[in-house]
């Protein structure tokens, strides 16, 4: 009973001191709308990055092609040997004659003249096609499948692939700063306002020390209204990302400058987003009030 | 028995100033005490150092069974309940009324509406304010906003009362006004009340116990005292 008492006053004194101070509120406000927008930008950028990374990732492939002179033992022993490395997530197979009906039936051309090989003539390979599991060890990998007895060549797109994994990679690590960097900035802004709505509540407090309120009961209100403001300050970011993905993402259909970048669908992307933003809002609005009343509460 | 009790308490500031030195102190419930002195005799340091506002540098202080001086920081509030405190400045919220006033004291320590609203009208009742309840301080005259204040002060039923220098702003006859409430407590009450103050007509006319203290030491210590030169 208590408790649910001294929770409805805290709840009543915050929207009371967040509506008393209304210019004061409003500045908290606008603060957290325009981090919380540039957070939303970076987190929806961020994903895109992670999820075309990803969709990348999948059709990167290692072929591997077998000495010209392999026997069907050799075959079945490097078949053993990408089976047993624990980077191999899937592999396919396909003979020599497997390889040439595919290209005779692509082109005429090929058609006739590879019908005049046949067996050990042929100049065309046994070759594996393996998906890794961990993209970043591609290169590892291909070294150890290369290192297997009559394994000729090994292919998988080096120079290019390696560029692009680390370009995204660090594209990620940079919005992550930068989504870290604007949340800290705003708590410190937000802990100035409140100190300003603090600080004419300052006397109030002062009373509520000496007649032995306790330093949560004195803090609650104001944590609560730091939680008001953040949720106030989410709805611009929300409506903006609910809105502006799904307007940007039919605008380009999907897909960014080329087929390559494939954009993240807006259901259900955009209310998981939304749901960071407020959480991050009601957070930040949390801490930052909970940082300006510390200093309020020592004797 | 013994309310406070203060043993060997030395209070250094940080700016290297020593309000008090070596103050030894036993105070019995329900006694009704002047600290006089002049000013930098350490009376309010005392006053401040008895709710915890001040820690002392030195000694052992105990109000009411608390040891005060080890009381940490997020458990004031429970030697807070125990007391009530009354300024020079009243300490009132301007945009309250009277009885808003006194009733806050028991909302923010959670007490519910019925007991808070008896509560309330009872120690308004005591300090002679039940006709100005929906009055706002700034409608009061400072006696009775003092007198508010002392409301406040005793809503919770405390054991102690302490005032630093409550007649200070007052003219000689509100001061006697809020004298009589003080006295009125201490004996219906029984409330044992610490009075601070450099008022000599107020005390020598009540004939209470007196300790003086002068540049943070006690002079003397005298039941029935009046003001005496020495302590000035």
């Amino acid at each position: 009973m208590k408790v649910i008492r001294m929770l409805g006053r805290s709840i009543r004194d915050a929207f009371k001191s967040a509506i008393r101070n209304f210019s004061l509120s409003l500045a908290s406000i606008s603060c957290i709308t325009i981090t919380l927008i540039i957070v939303a930008i970076a987190i929806i950028a961020s994903l895109n990055v992670q999820n075309f990374t990803k969709e990348i990732e999948k059709d990167l492939t290692i072929v591997v092609f077998l000495e010209n002179d392999s026997t069907s033992e050799d075959v079945a022993r490097v078949r053993k040997e990408i089976n047993d490395n624990k980077n191999v997530d899937t592999y396919t197979f396909q003979s020599k004659e497997e390889v040439k009906q595919k290209m005779q039936q692509e082109s005429d051309v090929f058609n006739t003249v590879l019908d005049g090989w046949e067996g050990k003539d042929s100049p065309l390979k046994d070759t594996f096609q393996v998906k890794v599991k961990n993209v970043k060890q591609i290169a590892k990998t291909a070294k150890q499948i290369k290192n297997i007895e009559k394994v000729a060549v090994v292919r998988y797109g080096e120079g290019m692939v390696d560029k692009m994994i680390s370009a995204f990679s660090s594209v990620e690590k940079g919005t992550y700063i930068v989504v870290i960097a604007l949340i800290v900035v705003t708590v410190f802004l937000i802990i100035n306002t409140i100190k300003l709505t603090i600080s004419a509540r300052r006397r109030e407090i002062g009373i509520m020390r000496l007649v032995g309120a306790s330093n949560f009961t004195i803090k609650t209100p104001f944590i609560i209204e730091g939680m008001i403001l953040g949720v106030f300050g989410s709805i611009i970011p929300i409506v903006f990302t609910t809105y502006g993905y799904t307007a940007f993402y039919n605008h380009y259909h999907g897909h960014l400058f080329s087929e390559l970048i494939k954009l993240i669908e807006p259901e259900p992307f955009i209310y998981n987003t939304s749901i960071a933003v407020l959480i991050i809002g009601i957070i930040v609005g949390m801490v930052g009030s909970a940082g300006a009343v510390r200093k309020y509460l020592k004797i | 028995m013994d309310l406070i009790n203060l043993k060997n308490v030395e209070k250094k500031y940080k700016n290297g100033v020593t309000a008090i030195y070596d103050l030894n102190i036993s105070l019995k419930k329900g006694s009704f005490t002047f600290v006089i002195g002049g000013s930098g005799s350490g009376k309010s340091t005392l006053i401040k150092m008895l709710y915890r506002e001040e820690k002392p540098t030195k000694g052992q202080i105990i109000v009411g069974g608390l040891n005060v001086a080890k009381l940490r920081n997020k458990k004031v509030y429970k030697l807070r309940r125990k007391l009530g405190i009354v300024f020079q400045d009243y300490r009132l919220l301007p945009k309250l009324t009277v009885y808003e006033n006194v009733a806050f004291a028991m909302e923010v320590i959670g007490a519910d509406k019925d007991t808070t609203r008896q509560k309330v009208l009872k120690a308004l009742e005591e300090v002679g304010l039940k006709n100005k309840v929906h009055n706002y301080p700034d409608q009061l005259s400072g006696g009775e906003q003092q007198r508010v204040a002392i409301a406040r002060a005793i809503v919770n039923d405390p054991k102690l009362l302490l005032c630093d220098e409550p007649t200070g702003n007052l003219d000689p006859d509100m001061s006697m006004e809020v004298m009589k409430v003080l006295e009125d407590i201490n004996k219906a009450r029984g409330t044992t009340i610490i009075m601070a103050t450099h008022d000599k007509d107020i005390v020598n006319k009540m004939k209470k116990q007196v300790l003086s203290l002068k540049e943070g030491r006690l002079v003397n210590f005298s039941k029935k005292g009046t003001y005496r030169n020495e302590s000035n």
